[in-house]
């Protein structure tokens, strides 16, 4: 029996060590907001936290999650109250949003380690994310939305 | 009126109003396939209101990010006289009743889904309003004029009622032939807009794609599919992957061999472990190179007659300069996000599927065929759709008919799942296309004679088990945009050809279908034309498409916006192109540069004529969309195949454009009464042309062959 800390609650589980994060957190779980694009770290659909860092669970190990602290899109916020989530809202990012539960994942570790990421940085954290509709317009202004809604928080 | 269009109303379970235009389907295929009246009520209505209230949308198209999710509620809320977030939004199943109002089957393609349900949406929720004040009116003793709605409420005297309230006695009165719709004055959201519905669940996990079915006791197939297409499994040693913790079981079915498991992982290890021998490998003979040749000698001679006029030998004869020019266009695969997948449940006399599929009765009617049963006896359940593209409206209902047959096999509940490799080797793509094109024009560099042959299989022939057998040789998914082309229009000499050609490899819609290669011909091609008289592009263009108002008013409003008169800054070049598709006219200006042998798209304008843009922004963020899907395209999109094998395994051979590829996008709309056209497609036609224009401005050098990522690009000195 393996243990996992998944959005703040204790899952058990019985699962091969090896057996990648994302389909334990798929099948054996049963949330689906993560998802399965490539299998190979290639399009960042499965994109979750693990500690706080971005990563792509199609590839990690569950063995590796263990005694971690792992979020994924179901516990990015209570109420779809993170800025990202407003901000992803206000834009009409979404379109099939197949790759959403990654896209946000991604930014929202951009956004706690840079409150005011230029379009480079964005370029930088979110090239690792595929969105096969192109929503990627969008998602540059939701991010910098992001930022303000965030700044704005913090003022007030 | 035709019978299939007359609207009824009935009373729903509890006594509510379903508005429909036949009689619901879909409950009695729900009595027979659940065994009992349905708890969960699925009304095969356009739209719903419960006693408590509960307003209701049922989609008959498939959401798989176009924006009907929003659109089609929209259309209702305007009539019905409710705000957009008192409605609930499903998808409907497989029946008649959801059938295309032009096409007579049941599918979401084509970039028609706005105006071909723009009067029926309306009219049911026109429909059920007239009825709601009915029941109003008769309630107070007064008569409708009397009555007012608003927001979901009537005001009748000094009663006011919620619909719900209203719902049972309306569902009882009878349906009057003809209603009025609003006016376009009086219009709250057409022409406006509204945010999407499905954002909220697209951002906390909460939707539902056809990949999150689970049930419990629900299992995983994958498949081990031949390698080449045609090949059939010789024999197979299950012996390690049964081995494999977590296979349950190995089934041979006629695609392959499907490994069940009690999860993904253990079913992909478990094909990993399985040891196939396939034989009839009928497909190992094509070889990209070699099919390239075959299709440039045969596009080199007369195909079948698309289009003619005059004699096309003589007016090349007769005309000042020939320029003759030879394109070559890659199959290439859709590649959704969401890998291809599907489950089944079987039951003793009938079968439940869910999948995201843009053609559900296609795949009822193919799931029944299969198990023996009546279509009735299946029912499908439409998940949110992870990108279509054209790939999930397959005629032989590829994926549908595997996940169904494992089912069949094995006796147990499946989800089959493909992986990204299965879903890019698989097929069912954008067809390879070779043309080869003459023009001769006139002294002053004007075209005069226009000889013009295609090369490629035929999408029309494969989807003959939905559309039925071509009534004509030419398929029109071939030929549209050359056959057709305002620049063709008033040429006196012309002739366009299409060779049918024949390949194992299964070809299909992929988004913007004939017009993606056609586009990139003509626009070059008009580019080189242009070049070649010395005449700036859009100039030169403007004479020949002076008949043509729809194309100069796209034209005319990128110019604009766009600045096409400016020159960019040093390093930076444009190309433009221009082309109409779905019956939407799209005008594209892109500005790059040349960055280590490579394009670098930075700026894309847009315009399009859409006719009335029913929701504006999701017009432009379809063209958005568009445009990126059509830089993918030119960049980077091909599939190759060596020995009948596809070469490409997964977003690392098959690249597609990222966020640090993404130009800046600006769309812009032409006010417009034309007749509506579609936004899902048409940006993505002239978007390849444009950056391979902008090449030109650039290196000097044309891009007869796609994608660009095979040329060394040098900027001119």
């Amino acid at each position: 029996m393996l243990t996992l800390t998944i959005n703040g609650e204790q899952r058990q589980f019985d699962a091969d060590p090896d057996m990648p994060l994302l389909w334990v957190i798929r099948d054996l779980l049963g949330l689906t907001g993560t998802k399965f694009g490539c299998g190979v770290a290639q399009c960042g659909a499965c994109t979750i936290h693990l500690n706080g860092e971005a990563v792509r669970s199609c590839v990690t190990k569950v063995s590796r999650a263990i005694g971690q602290q792992v979020t994924t899109i179901e516990g990015l916020s209570k109420g779809n109250s993170h800025v990202l989530q407003k901000a992803w809202i206000e834009h009409d990012v979404p379109q099939c949003g197949y790759c959403q539960s990654g896209q946000l994942m991604s930014a929202a570790v951009l956004l706690r380690e840079n409150p005011n990421p230029t379009d480079q940085d964005i370029d930088n954290a979110m090239s690792g994310n595929i969105c096969r509709c192109g929503t990627y317009p969008r998602i540059r202004a939701a991010i910098h939305k992001a930022a303000q809604l965030q700044r704005e928080g913090l003022k007030s | 009126m035709n019978r299939r269009n007359f609207l009824q109303s009935s009373a729903i379970l509890g006594g509510g109003l379903l508005i429909s235009f036949t009689i619901p389907e879909t409950n009695k295929i729900t009595e027979k396939v659940i065994g009992r009246k349905d708890s969960r009520f699925e009304p095969n209505a356009f739209l719903s209101i419960s006693p408590d209230n509960i307003i209701t949308v049922t989609l008959s198209k498939a959401e798989m990010g176009q924006g009907i999710w929003t659109t089609l509620p929209l259309l209702i809320a305007e009539e019905l006289d409710v705000a957009l977030d008192q409605i609930l939004v499903r998808h409907g199943g497989a029946n008649k009743a959801f059938n295309h109002t032009v096409y007579g089957i049941q599918i979401t393609g084509g970039s028609t889904t706005t105006w071909s349900e723009f009067d029926r949406y309306r009219k049911a929720g026109a429909t059920a309003r007239i009825l709601l004040v009915q029941a109003a009116a008769n309630r107070s003793k007064l008569t409708i004029e009397q009555c007012k709605t608003k927001n979901g409420l009537v005001t009748a005297g000094t009663n006011q009622y919620t619909y719900g309230e209203l719902a049972a006695d309306a569902a009882a009165l009878p349906v009057p032939p003809e209603v009025p719709l609003r006016p376009k004055t009086e219009w709250k959201y057409i022409g406006k807009g509204a945010r999407r519905l499905d954002s909220t669940a697209k951002i906390n996990g909460d939707a539902k794609f056809g990949m999150d079915v689970q049930f419990p006791g629900l299992l995983t197939a994958v498949v081990a599919h031949s390698p080449v297409f045609g090949g059939k499994v010789k024999s197979f040693d299950a012996s390690k992957a049964k081995a494999v913790p977590g296979v349950i079981q190995i089934s041979q079915i006629p695609t392959g061999i499907a490994v069940i498991a009690e999860h993904f992982w253990a079913a992909q290890q478990g094909r990993k472990a399985l040891n196939v021998t396939w034989e009839n490998e009928t497909g190992n003979q094509i070889f990209t190179a070699k099919q390239i040749a075959q299709y440039k000698k045969l596009a080199a001679t007369n195909g079948l007659m698309a289009q003619e006029k005059g004699n096309v030998i003589n007016g090349l004869a007769k005309s000042e300069k020939i320029i003759s020019s030879e394109y070559v266009f890659p199959y290439l695969a859709h590649a959704a996000m969401e890998p291809l997948n599907c489950t089944v449940e079987l039951r003793q006399n009938s079968c439940e599927i869910w999948t995201g599929t843009q053609l559900p009765a296609a795949d009822q009617a193919a799931a029944a065929k299969i198990l023996n049963m009546e279509p009735d006896q299946v029912k499908i359940n439409v998940q949110f759709l992870g990108g279509g593209f054209g790939r999930r409206a397959t005629p032989g209902s590829d994926f549908v008919s595997e996940a169904v047959h494992i089912a069949k096999v094995s006796g147990k509940l499946i989800k089959m799942v493909w992986t990204r490799e299965d879903d890019m080797k698989a097929g069912y793509y954008r067809p390879f296309f070779v043309h080869n094109v003459k023009v001769g024009l006139n002294a002053q560099g004007l075209p005069v004679a226009w000889k013009h042959n295609m090369a490629g299989q035929s999408i029309m022939e494969a989807a003959t088990p939905v559309f039925g057998a071509p009534k004509s040789p030419i398929d029109e998914t071939s030929v549209e945009g050359v056959k057709g082309s305002p620049y063709l229009t008033d040429l006196p000499d012309q002739y366009v050809g299409l060779h049918n050609t024949k390949e194992i490899v299964p070809v299909l819609w992929f988004r913007s279908v004939g017009h993606t290669h056609t586009a990139y011909v003509m626009e070059t091609m008009l580019d080189e034309l242009a070049d070649a008289a010395k005449i700036d592009p859009l100039e030169y263009r403007r004479p020949l498409l002076k008949n043509h108002s729809r194309h100069l008013a796209a034209l005319n409003l990128v110019a604009e916006k766009g600045n096409w008169s400016r020159s960019p800054v040093k390093g930076r070049y444009k190309g433009f192109a221009v082309n109409e598709a779905f019956g939407s006219y799209v005008a594209i200006i892109a500005e790059i540069s040349i960055n280590n042998g490579l394009v670098r798209v930075h700026k894309i304008d847009c315009a399009i004529d859409c006719g009335l843009a029913v929701n504006p922004d999701g017009v432009k963020a379809q063209c958005e969309s568009g445009i990126i899907f059509g830089l993918t395209m030119a960049l980077y999109g091909e599939v190759t195949l060596e020995n009948g094998k596809v070469q490409q395994n997964n977003f690392y051979d098959y690249r597609i454009a990222r966020m640090n590829e993404s130009p800046e996008i600006n769309v812009f709309i032409v006010e417009s009464d034309g007749k509506m056209g579609g936004a899902g497609e048409c940006a993505v036609p002239p978007t390849a042309p444009a950056i391979a224009n902008a090449i030109f401005a650039a290196t000097g050098k044309r891009i007869y062959n796609l994608p660009t990522i095979n040329h060394k690009l040098i900027e001119k000195a």
